[in-house]
């Protein structure tokens, strides 16, 4: 029984044009459901509207044309209630311990302090961060600062999850264990998620669907199903499928990309 | 990506010009209308008339060219004596660690308490007015170097070891050219306090230049010569941080914001 | 924990030469010039010991009070409006870079013309000092925010007021407190400078009596007495000032 949760019809988005200069054409026109509770990815090349995708869906921008619908209801440049976003660049207030950081939104909505406190305990054990929970920001690595930063969204109990590469700045390995961690916060939280990401293997890994995007303006060529299990973590890579499903990935990519570096796509 | 920033004149330009010329319009209606009296101030547009005949009569150009001459001295020194010793310092670290808090307060000290001193040791002429001048003016310069030099990246530090340039050619093809313009910052603020410096100390006391005259024409309740020094003073301070300004965007511009 | 006591070798390195440079210059120059260290600093305390000394210091003290509160106030409100609003912050600041370059000493007459002769002309004069530096770099604080936060209050949902009270407030206060510790050293300048003329009392004024009787023991104990103080206070906001852009 699967409920569409978020939904985008005919969605564009123009930059500029007023007070001179030319408009930049950054998105669309784009249609995409997501259903409740799916790990949806989105890959592209650079430069192709994914994280104004994002932002769209947030309600952190609003479309020049179409609609954006979250739970029923149009997202039109407000933020709906129940979203969470974690950013690409570092996010962590630097004035703030981790668990201050992780109880800002809790204490901003007005929540009693022992509740408060309940909750930021149980996700500073679920991200692993108990060592660190009087430290600051910056005493961090970049990992353990995107880690604050998850903890912090989750921690509201967001139901549509976005997430905007957030692992870029990560070396590999960790973060094929952050995609572990993520995958298991998803099955817990039973949230939905939208993951944007430029690594092709993170989005086979994570992902029930893949979603591929155009160069600039970015529209969905592709939607690949990986119809993994629920239970799943990093070792799906050795699954036989993976290879076929990342290859049919870069087959639309590849071309996708080779025009945003400047390239005719059919070079020999 | 830069749509819609350079289309002819910037909105931002436009809103300015037109702030200062509506609060210009201001004063000139107020002193007209008596709100703010003739021995107050008197109108705008008397006041620029008043320097137009002042600057045609050449009887302030003795003084202008002294000052000039005083803040080209003062800055020119200030600049090759801050730029050679911050190299200096950034090489010999003890000495740097040393400095460190003099910097660090140096801006925070009345430096115009030291003028008695200097009328003292050199008399009332030129030299103190210049060295106050110097004295404002070298460490920014200095402090400015320290931080250009800081910047360059050990990268490109390394590319030049690669390429076997010596000493000297890595200073000049590369380190100088990368640090370029923190050391503007540097320029920007010895032309500041060069002019803040030998002004305000020519004010406070001195025969000759600008700031006497500025001095003198208040104590003796001269309006048609104090106002329109004070404009020229503000003229030709902003014209030189304008145009400083605009270089220093066309060197970042180039640089992609550094 | 070696480095922690780096810095206070290094100040007491550089006051002991600065003490040196003074003694040989005096030896130099002579006791018409200049007065050696020792007997400044004895002569300071003698000062320090008269009722008539401090209500001149006492005097000075206020305006100078009085003046920074003005210009931090100011300042900071004007910078806040400022950096809040791109254009507003893109118009406005040639300005104020103008303004900032401009010898204020010349604007002097004008402030007496416009205050009078007397204690608000020196606190006109100290606050004018200290409140443009002050908007400049609040202002830059302000548009230096990371963007990142500002994006961050937003999905939290906050309001306007609470966003700037527990976000973008904190993040700008290292570089809006830098900008207060500007404001403070200026603004006493600027008193000083107030004080030298049209002013019957305070440090400006004995300053200016004793250039002309060129009195140089007063003169000396005096610019000892600032250097002092205005060191002092700016080293302990200093070491604030590194505590907090040590947390970003």
């Amino acid at each position: 029984m699967s409920v569409v949760h978020v939904s985008l019809r005919n969605v564009t988005r123009v930059y500029g044009g007023a007070g001179g200069g030319s408009p930049l054409h950054a998105l669309g026109p784009l249609d995409l459901d997501l259903t409740k509770g799916e790990f949806f990815a989105v890959v592209g090349p650079s430069g192709c509207g994914k994280s104004t995708l994002l932002e769209v869906i947030a309600g952190l921008a609003t479309t020049s044309q179409g609609t954006v619908e979250f739970e029923g209801r149009a997202v039109a440049g407000t933020i709906p209630d129940g979203v969470g976003v974690v950013f690409q660049e570092d996010a962590c207030f630097p004035w703030l311990t981790v668990a201050g950081n992780i109880a800002f939104g809790l204490r901003q909505s007005g929540l009693a302090a022992s509740e408060t406190a309940a909750l930021v305990r149980h996700a500073i054990d679920l991200m692993g961060l108990a060592e660190f929970a009087d430290a600051y920001p910056a005493q961090l690595s970049g990992g353990m600062r995107q880690r604050v930063c998850i903890a912090r969204t989750l921690v509201m109990r967001p139901r549509l999850i976005l997430l905007d590469e957030p692992f870029g700045a990560l070396d590999q390995q960790t973060r094929l264990l952050m995609g572990e961690e993520l995958l298991r916060l998803w099955r817990e939280t039973g949230a939905t998620v939208l993951l944007i990401t430029h690594a092709l293997d993170e989005a086979v890994m994570l992902a029930d669907r893949i979603g591929v995007m155009s160069a600039r303006p970015g529209r969905l060529l592709d939607i690949v199903e990986t119809a993994w299990p629920r239970e799943r973590d990093s070792r799906i890579i050795a699954d036989p499928t993976f290879g076929r499903i990342t290859a049919r990935l870069w087959q639309s990519l590849r071309e996708e990309s080779l025009k945003t570096m400047g390239k005719r796509p059919h070079v020999a | 990506m830069k749509w819609g920033m350079s289309r002819g004149i910037k909105r931002a330009t436009v809103y300015r010009s037109v702030a200062i010329a509506l609060v210009v319009l201001a004063l000139e209606l107020l002193c007209r209308a008596g709100l703010i009296t003739h021995l107050t101030m008197p109108p705008p547009s008397e006041i620029v008339r008043d320097l137009w005949k002042i600057l045609v009569s050449g009887s302030m150009t003795g003084a202008i060219l002294k000052t000039l001459t005083d803040v080209v001295i003062a800055f020119a020194a200030a600049v090759f004596a801050g730029v050679g010793a911050g190299a200096v310092i950034h090489r010999w670290r003890a000495l740097r660690d040393g400095l460190d808090p003099l910097f660090a307060t140096y801006y925070a000290i009345p430096i115009y308490a030291f003028y008695p001193l200097f009328i003292i040791l050199f008399g009332l002429g030129d030299t103190p007015q210049i060295l106050i001048g110097f004295m404002l003016a070298v460490v920014a310069v200095i402090v400015n170097t320290l931080n250009g030099l800081d910047r360059v990246p050990r990268a490109l530090i390394k590319t030049a070891r690669i390429y076997r340039l010596g000493p000297i050619k890595t200073a000049a093809r590369i380190t100088l050219p990368f640090a370029a313009p923190y050391l503007f910052t540097g320029v920007k603020l010895a032309v500041a306090y060069s002019f803040i410096g030998v002004i305000g100390a020519e004010f406070i006391m001195s025969r000759s230049g600008l700031g006497y005259e500025i001095n003198f024409a208040y104590n003796n309740f001269d309006n048609a010569i104090m106002y329109p020094l004070i404009l020229l003073v503000m003229l030709a301070a902003t014209t030189v941080n304008m145009t400083l300004y605009h270089w220093e965007k066309k060197l970042l511009a180039r640089r992609g914001r550094g | 924990m070696r480095q922690s006591w780096r810095p206070a070798r290094n100040a007491a390195i550089l006051i002991a030469a600065i003490l040196v440079l003074w003694q040989a210059l005096f030896e130099f120059a002579g006791r018409h010039a200049l007065t050696p260290p020792f007997e400044t600093f004895r002569y300071m305390a003698e000062l320090l010991s008269t009722s008539s000394f401090w209500s001149h210091l006492a005097e000075t003290g206020r305006a100078f009070a009085v003046a920074l509160v003005i210009a931090i106030t100011l300042g900071l409100f004007i910078g806040l409006v400022l950096g809040l609003h791109r254009l507003s912050a893109e118009v406005a600041e040639p300005v104020l870079v103008a303004l900032y370059s401009i010898p204020k000493i010349t604007l002097y007459p004008i402030v007496l013309l416009v205050f009078g002769i007397g204690v608000p002309a020196k606190i006109a004069f100290g606050a004018i000092h200290g409140i443009v530096p002050v908007a400049i770099f609040t202002m830059n604080a302000v548009r230096n925010i990371n963007p990142v936060l500002i994006k961050t209050a937003r999905v939290l949902k906050l309001s306007r007021w609470r966003a700037i009270r527990f976000v973008l407030f904190p993040a700008a206060l290292p570089e809006i407190f830098s900008s207060i510790r500007i404001g403070f050293s200026l603004t006493l300048i600027g008193t000083l400078l107030g004080e030298m003329f049209g002013s019957q009392r305070g440090l400006g004024f004995l300053l200016m009596t004793a250039i002309g009787l060129q009195n140089v023991r007063v003169i000396m104990a005096v610019t000892l007495l600032l250097v002092l103080f205005a060191a002092g206070v700016s080293t302990l906001l200093l070491t604030i000032d590194r505590q907090l852009h040590r947390r970003v």
